[in-house]
């Protein structure tokens, strides 16, 4: 692996989070029936730091969810390289709300598929809009984003790697190119 | 926090071959599954597709209908195939009758077998995954993993706990399963019997023996209490029920000498007046329907595991 | 058809002879033993670097003819004898019908007569279908050319009849072999009683139903002043009763099998039902004893209890599997790499304990490469590495507890009744 490119830092990350933050709240006309559910794991922290700057602007705490989607996954293969199943935490009722699904990269669109699926079996939302840092592209299922922060054409044999302080120890975000 | 690492293995046979950061691992997966049944919709597709046989050699109902509940909450398709004639009459042999299921395409075979040794009989001839549902004396590790998670969720934590098994602990594969877990992941083990019902040189094993019940329960932070199988009865040193009772029987004024918050489990189905006595059960120190609610988590957990073990297996085999 | 076996180092403990010589087979027999025989149109073996011994006595083999063919045969089980170095062996009774009466000899002499590529002697049984309840025929089973007696697979739990059987075959100068366990003590047990029974969840069987059961023997031996040979000893308790009765000078041998002074309980972890014989794999100590028992003399001789069992019979729910293992094809390689290799045995000691020791217990003319003796010749290669394979074995059952194992020593050809019998 190499790190080819930076493509934001910790500001760049907070900038982009507050313009999403508005973006949001444009789209929904408020905070009125909005809540944010983010999926694990980096998705569930930008989930938390969204509420964090809606709340900087409207003064209204929006409640928060974390979906773990493993369980919802076409593969089961590919977990080797995500060795346990987390708990979801969606501790208040979902339907008739506007619910803002968040992560960090948007790539072939199956991780979202699978997080709609899962939301489904909570209840029935009003709409289930998309939040993502990052789009790289490459789609393989019919998925768009209704917020992206960045949008970063991508090469097949890079990835993009979203860093964020709370689980990495610092915030950026960085192309990298897979070796071979 | 122990150090997570990923599950390779596509059968459970027992915790005596796991490493502790396994057991850790099954036990960890089994809390984050155990919300799914806290759910409206009980339900999550992570074994669509799959089918999991349950194939029992032994009468059972508990355990057979918590694999098949935790099977069917991870969205996948269950046959219950019950023998209750062992396989000796039954003509064909446990391998056969294995490859036959196989040759279904199943994906897992739960097993329950009166023999000692089947279930890793069973794993060595087939690609199928294997759980162990309970093999003679040997072992039964996902009632033993039940009992653990429930222990863990309780008090929170297992190492330094001390934790005493008390009934036939020489035919009881629940005992060895319990030993094996509780001991990997540091408990101080106590088995309580009377002597005829205490295996061979168990105490090579690192558990302490004792046979005084109150010496088993004085400073016991859990006591697992085994089923007795009068029905068994073949050995004429057999206690009889009231004089196991009255020497080993959990009862209030027992309970009452133990530490404070003493926690009671029992795998089910209990003698009522034999093991302990009904106040136990019902009462405040017990947590035996919790550890049937348990139950599923902990297969669910198991069953989904050696799924992705075995699909790991079969991808490293292809490259 | 004249052989002449050329440079190799002849070991004959019979002689106490070692070095490097040469042997000539004339007609069936040793005709010389020396230093650079000349090859006189002679058909020459070169047995430079190679050991050149007795073809092994294993005194205990089960061949299964007549009635288990399906496990082994007399044809099968002489030629996997051959291929393992021995060239005599002693079959027991326990077949279908058992060898309890002299019509039975009769009849498997016949069978031997026809089918054997190797020198094969009749064990008969002790006691009628060798119930334990009315002793054989033992003088009648003697004529017939019976060189022991045994109820193998049982021991004679009436003492009353043991010590009748014990007085008869004194009389009739027949050595009785004991397979010494009390099933009372041992019932439905199938592996060694301690941690390991208890870690499986399996049945033990004590090393009490052993030893008490050698200890009775041992006293009746000296109560009738009768020679017995307790067979397959497995545990510590059980060398220490023999030695102590050889010290008394009563008429006790002793033979042990290849597992039980090479493997513990510990290979039974995974539920191998290839490590599943009676009596069970014991305690590393136990094997320990067994080791000290053949190195000071204890153990007078080493047998296989070759107990050819089918596939069916062995990949089954462990406590139904059959009990035994393969050995004749083996237990040489064996003896060198875990006796010799390990310097417990002197390659004189090890030969002695199976060639000229369990010879002179049974009474038979053999293993010895006396000039005028029977040429039953093994050429050995002592260091060459083989690994044990299924598909290797010429027995008809592959169920040996040395499978996968890697052994150093290997017979390159063997000599039976002065014909090369068997040749790599």
């Amino acid at each position: 692996m190499k790190e080819k490119a930076r493509i934001l830092e910790k500001e760049g990350i907070a900038r982009t989070l507050v313009r999403v933050a508005h973006e949001i709240l444009e789209k929904n006309k408020g905070t009125k029936g909005l809540c944010l559910v983010g999926i694990r794991s980096r998705g569930a922290f930008l989930a938390k730091r969204l509420c964090d700057c809606i709340e900087s602007i409207e003064h209204v705490r929006v409640a928060v969810g974390i979906l773990d989607i493993t369980l919802y996954r076409d593969d089961l293969t590919l977990l080797a390289a995500q060795p346990q199943v987390h708990k979801t935490e969606i501790d208040f009722d979902i339907t008739d709300q506007h619910l803002i699904l968040v992560d960090d990269v948007l790539y072939t669109g199956r991780t979202v598929r699978a997080a709609l699926d899962a939301l489904i079996d909570f209840g029935r939302p009003k709409a289930i809009q998309l939040a993502v840092l990052v789009d790289r592209g490459h789609r393989e299922l019919p998925i768009r984003a209704d917020f992206v922060g960045k949008n970063i054409p991508t090469a097949c044999n890079e990835t993009v790697e979203v860093r964020l302080e709370e689980v990495d120890g610092k915030d950026e975000v960085v192309i990298v190119e897979k070796n071979g | 926090m122990a150090e997570t690492i990923p599950w390779t293995k596509k059968d459970l046979l027992g915790l005596e071959d796991l490493q502790k950061e396994e057991i850790v691992l099954i036990l960890d997966t089994a809390d984050s599954f155990k919300e799914v049944s806290s759910r409206e919709i009980k339900k999550v597709p992570a074994l669509r597709g799959r089918t999991v046989v349950n194939l029992f050699y032994e009468p059972s109902t508990r355990t057979r209908v918590s694999f098949e509940v935790a099977a069917k909450r991870l969205s996948a398709d269950v046959i219950n195939i019950a023998s209750e004639t062992s396989s000796v009459r039954k003509g064909e042999t446990l391998i056969d009758t294995g490859t036959n299921i196989e040759a279904l395409k199943v994906d897992i075979i739960v097993v329950r077998h009166n023999y000692s040794g089947a279930a890793a009989m069973l794993a060595g001839h087939l690609k199928a995954s294997v759980v162990n549902a309970g093999d003679g004396w040997h072992e039964h590790p996902t009632q033993a993993l039940l009992d653990i998670f429930t222990l863990r969720e309780k008090l929170g934590r297992i190492e330094g706990l001390r934790v005493s098994i008390v009934g036939d602990i020489a035919h009881s594969r629940v005992a060895r399963s319990n030993i094996w877990g509780l001991l990997k992941l540091g408990a101080k083990v106590t088995v309580c019997a009377p002597p005829m019902l205490i295996p061979a040189a168990i105490e090579e094993t690192g558990v302490r023996v004792t046979h005084s019940i109150d010496e088993a329960l004085c400073d016991a932070d859990a006591v697992n209490v085994l089923r007795m199988q009068f029905e068994r009865d073949e050995e004429d040193a057999f206690p009889r029920q009231l004089e196991y009772f009255k020497n080993f029987g959990i009862t209030k004024e027992r309970l009452a000498n133990a530490k404070k918050g003493i926690i009671v489990m029992h795998p089910g189905p209990i003698n009522r007046g034999v093991e302990m006595s009904s106040e136990v059960a019902d009462g405040a120190h017990s947590v035996i329907l919790e550890q049937v609610t348990n139950g599923i988590a902990v297969r669910m957990a198991v069953l989904f595991l050696v799924a992705q073990g075995n699909e790991n297996i079969k991808d490293a085999n292809t490259d | 058809m004249r052989i002449l076996i050329k440079g190799g180092r002849v070991i004959d403990p019979a002689n106490s002879l070692d070095g490097v010589l040469d042997i000539l087979v004339d007609s069936g027999v040793v005709a010389k033993v020396a230093k650079n025989i000349r090859p006189n149109g002679f058909q020459v073996i070169d047995a430079a670097d190679q050991i050149v011994i007795p073809g092994l006595v294993d005194m205990h083999v089960h061949l299964r003819e007549p009635g288990r063919e399906d496990k082994e045969t007399i044809t099968s089980g002489t030629m996997a004898a051959l291929k393992g170095g021995v060239t005599s062996m002693a079959a027991m009774p326990n077949t279908c019908p058992c060898i309890d009466s002299p019509e039975q000899v009769v009849l498997l002499r016949k069978i031997i007569a026809q089918s054997a590529s190797a020198n094969v002697y009749i064990t008969a049984a002790i006691t009628k279908g060798r119930s334990g309840l009315a002793l054989t025929d033992i003088e009648g089973l003697k004529e017939q050319g019976v060189i022991a007696l045994s109820d193998d697979g049982s021991s004679v739990d009436s003492e009353e009849l043991m010590r009748a059987a014990l007085q008869r075959s004194k009389k009739a100068g027949i050595v009785v072999i004991c397979h010494c366990e009390d099933k009372t003590l041992s019932r439905n047990g199938s592996v060694n009683l301690g941690i390991v029974s208890t870690r499986l969840g399996l049945k033990g069987i004590s090393k009490e139903s052993e030893y008490l059961r050698v200890a009775r023997d041992i006293d009746l031996a000296q109560e009738i002043d009768a020679p017995i040979h307790i067979t397959h000893v497995s545990c510590q308790e059980s060398v220490t009763r023999i030695a102590e009765a050889k010290k008394k000078g009563i008429k006790v041998t002793a033979d042990t099998a290849p597992h039980y002074f090479t493997l513990s309980q510990e290979a039974l972890q995974g539920f191998d039902t290839n490590m599943k014989m009676n009596p069970p794999l014991r305690t590393k100590s136990d094997v320990a004893a067994i080791r000290q028992g053949l190195r000071d003399g204890t153990i007078d001789t080493i047998a296989s209890d070759h107990a050819p069992h089918t596939e069916n019979e062995k990949e089954i729910e462990f406590e139904r599997a059959e009990f035994g293992v393969i050995g004749l094809e083996t237990e040489l390689a064996v003896g060198i790499t875990e006796l010799v290799h390990t310097g417990i045995l002197g390659w004189q000691e090890l030969v002695a304990k199976l060639t000229c020791n369990p010879a002179r217990i049974l009474g038979i003319a053999k293993g010895t490469l006396s000039v005028g003796a029977d040429a039953d010749i093994a050429v050995v290669s002592p260091d060459k590495e083989w690994v044990v394979e299924k598909h290797g074995f010429l027995s008809r059952s592959k169920n040996s507890c040395f499978l996968n194992r890697t052994l150093k020593g290997y017979v390159v050809c063997t000599i039976c009744g002065g014909k090369i019998a068997y040749r790599h």
